[in-house]
């Protein structure tokens, strides 16, 4: 590349950036305002990080995010590797559909998927926490099963069967020889689902019920009453928290390459 | 020996779970959709999409979709092409400076953008700070649109900068040794070899922009009405499931047109590029 054309590139990218980073950079100002006001500068304080913590509302939903997130994406990656191994030792026209049901989720768009959900689940179960896991790990685990396939795929038969000769069991052999191979993509599809549930919206929206508030589902009813500060307080940390996480994955360099599969996928 | 079959039964668990959340749940929306509220088969609720509101909504909601993955495209491209092209050794870095602000919360970021176009906002302090005349954008099917490519941006980047590493660059080299310059190069070699990537990133965005309801009930402020808000509007407002249903299953059955062509076009291309 010529000298100028490195310098467009770069101040192409910058205007990306800028474009990226922008909203971000408002919600970290506000966060340090001292007024109410969105659009009015009134001194830097700290009172919003301060106040965070004894403010109920916002605990609870960040609880109930966390809680639903984590099982949702704990009880999809079980449920789904369990599932990739299944389908990848299955006759070919048995794998096929489970692979085309496992394609739905993906397809469909979220409002219809959140609906449809919401139809089954008022037939049988209140809406609660307890559905919102559900409608989570139906959305999350065609990620994990795309996620493990391919590694599954790429496995070689020959090292199991060798183990097995060598005298293993087939359990042994199965946590000796295929999970350190299938491990890397578990991991990207428990991340992938992860990083799904958490922002989750509009398919939470529609199967929490009333009453059951996670961070998404609170903030939507709150830009319409008018926003509590603290909640940029609490988006700067999260975000501070995801900028260092990804410092401390990026220059471990290990785990990065399937970061970034998961992210890309 | 793996015994195949004994093994297949670990899919068990998940052929359950796929007829009961993933086949049941399609059943009885479509259950919904043919049916009126007291319970005999009509087709109305289908046919209410011809309605001029509803055709209205799907029309626009086609429009911004169309217009939101095009500029994603315009912008995306250039990206993941400067990206690939980069000679620095942590590349990885600024490729994840692009995914994280995906990690903060989509409903925060929306906000922000409220906050930046509203007409006393950030944009317009700063359009009057250097003497340019303010706009009015907050509310309007422009800021609905804004939104929407923030949002999806991402999505378009990431594939075509994964399609943009796997071409060997060997055959870049090649054209460019056989006399090819940059322009002919790029328009015969890098984009056909990227068009995976095009393609699905134009399914990633176009898509969710369908059907999308939240970004334009914040950044539309009521005023837009796209497909998504009226099915929401009628599931949570009008109460009336049954013609919610019924346009659900006709953005469903547009989803899945758009798609097929999407890989009707991808096939077409892979299939030529063989022989």
């Amino acid at each position: 590349m010529t000298k100028i054309k490195k310098g467009t590139s770069y101040f192409y990218l910058g205007l990306v950036f800028l474009f990226l980073y922008a909203p971000i950079l408002v919600l970290i100002v506000l966060s340090f305002n001292d007024s109410m006001s969105r659009t009015v500068w009134g001194g830097f304080t700290f009172k919003w990080y301060l106040n965070l913590t004894s403010n109920d509302n916002i605990m609870n939903a960040l609880g109930t995010t966390i809680r639903i997130t984590l099982a949702s994406s704990i009880l999809a990656t079980v449920l789904g590797t369990s599932a990739a191994i299944g389908i990848h030792y299955m006759k070919k026209r048995h794998a096929a559909i489970m692979l085309g049901a496992t394609n739905i989720p993906l397809l469909n768009a979220d409002i219809v998927t959140g609906i449809s959900l919401m139809l089954l689940f008022t037939r049988f179960t209140p809406l609660g926490e307890f559905s919102v896991v559900l409608a989570h790990i139906a959305f999350s685990v065609p990620y994990v099963i795309f996620n493990v396939l391919p590694r599954l795929q790429s496995l070689s038969e020959a090292c199991f069967e060798a183990a097995m000769d060598l005298g293993a069991t087939p359990t042994y052999a199965f946590f000796k020889v295929v999970w350190p191979e299938i491990f890397p993509g578990v991991l990207s599809g428990f991340l992938m689902a992860l990083t799904m549930s958490l922002d989750d919206f509009t398919i939470t929206y529609f199967t929490k019920g009333a009453g059951v508030n996670t961070l998404s589902t609170m903030l939507y009813t709150q830009l319409r009453k008018g926003i509590q500060p603290e909640l940029y307080a609490l988006s700067t940390i999260l975000f501070l928290l995801a900028f260092v996480l990804l410092l401390v994955i990026n220059f471990k360099g290990k785990g990065r390459d399937n970061r970034k599969e998961a992210v890309a996928k | 020996m793996i015994n195949k079959f004994r093994t297949s039964f670990l899919a068990a668990p998940y052929a359950v779970w796929v007829l009961i959340c993933t086949i049941l749940p399609l059943l009885y929306i479509l259950g919904y959709a043919l049916t009126n509220d007291a319970g005999s088969f009509t087709i109305s609720n289908l046919t209410a999409i011809a309605e001029p509101v509803h055709l209205k909504s799907l029309w626009l909601s086609i429009k911004v979709a169309f217009v939101t993955t095009i500029i994603c495209l315009i912008i995306a491209y250039p990206v993941a092409l400067i990206l690939h092209n980069l000679k620095i050794t942590n590349k990885g870095f600024i490729v994840f400076l692009f995914i994280l602000p995906m990690w903060m919360n989509f409903m925060l970021r929306i906000l922000a953008w409220q906050i930046i176009l509203s007409n006393n906002g950030i944009l317009n302090s700063i359009l009057s700070a250097i003497g340019l005349p303010t706009i009015h954008i907050l509310y309007t099917k422009a800021a609905v649109t804004l939104g929407m490519v923030y949002d999806f941006l991402p999505y378009m980047i990431l594939p075509i900068y994964n399609a943009l590493s796997k071409i060997n660059d060997q055959i870049v080299e090649a054209a460019a040794d056989l006399g090819a310059n940059w322009l002919t190069t790029f328009t015969k070699i890098t984009i056909p070899l990227s068009k995976d990537g095009i393609i699905s990133g134009i399914i990633m965005v176009f898509v969710p922009a369908l059907s999308s309801f939240v970004v334009s009930n914040l950044l539309g402020g009521g005023k837009v009405l796209l497909i998504g808000n009226v099915i929401e509007q009628e599931f949570t407002l009008a109460r009336n499931w049954n013609l919610g249903s019924g346009l659900s299953i006709i953005l469903m059955i547009f989803v899945l047109v758009s798609m097929s062509i999407m890989n009707k076009v991808d096939d077409s291309e892979n299939g030529g590029m063989l022989v």
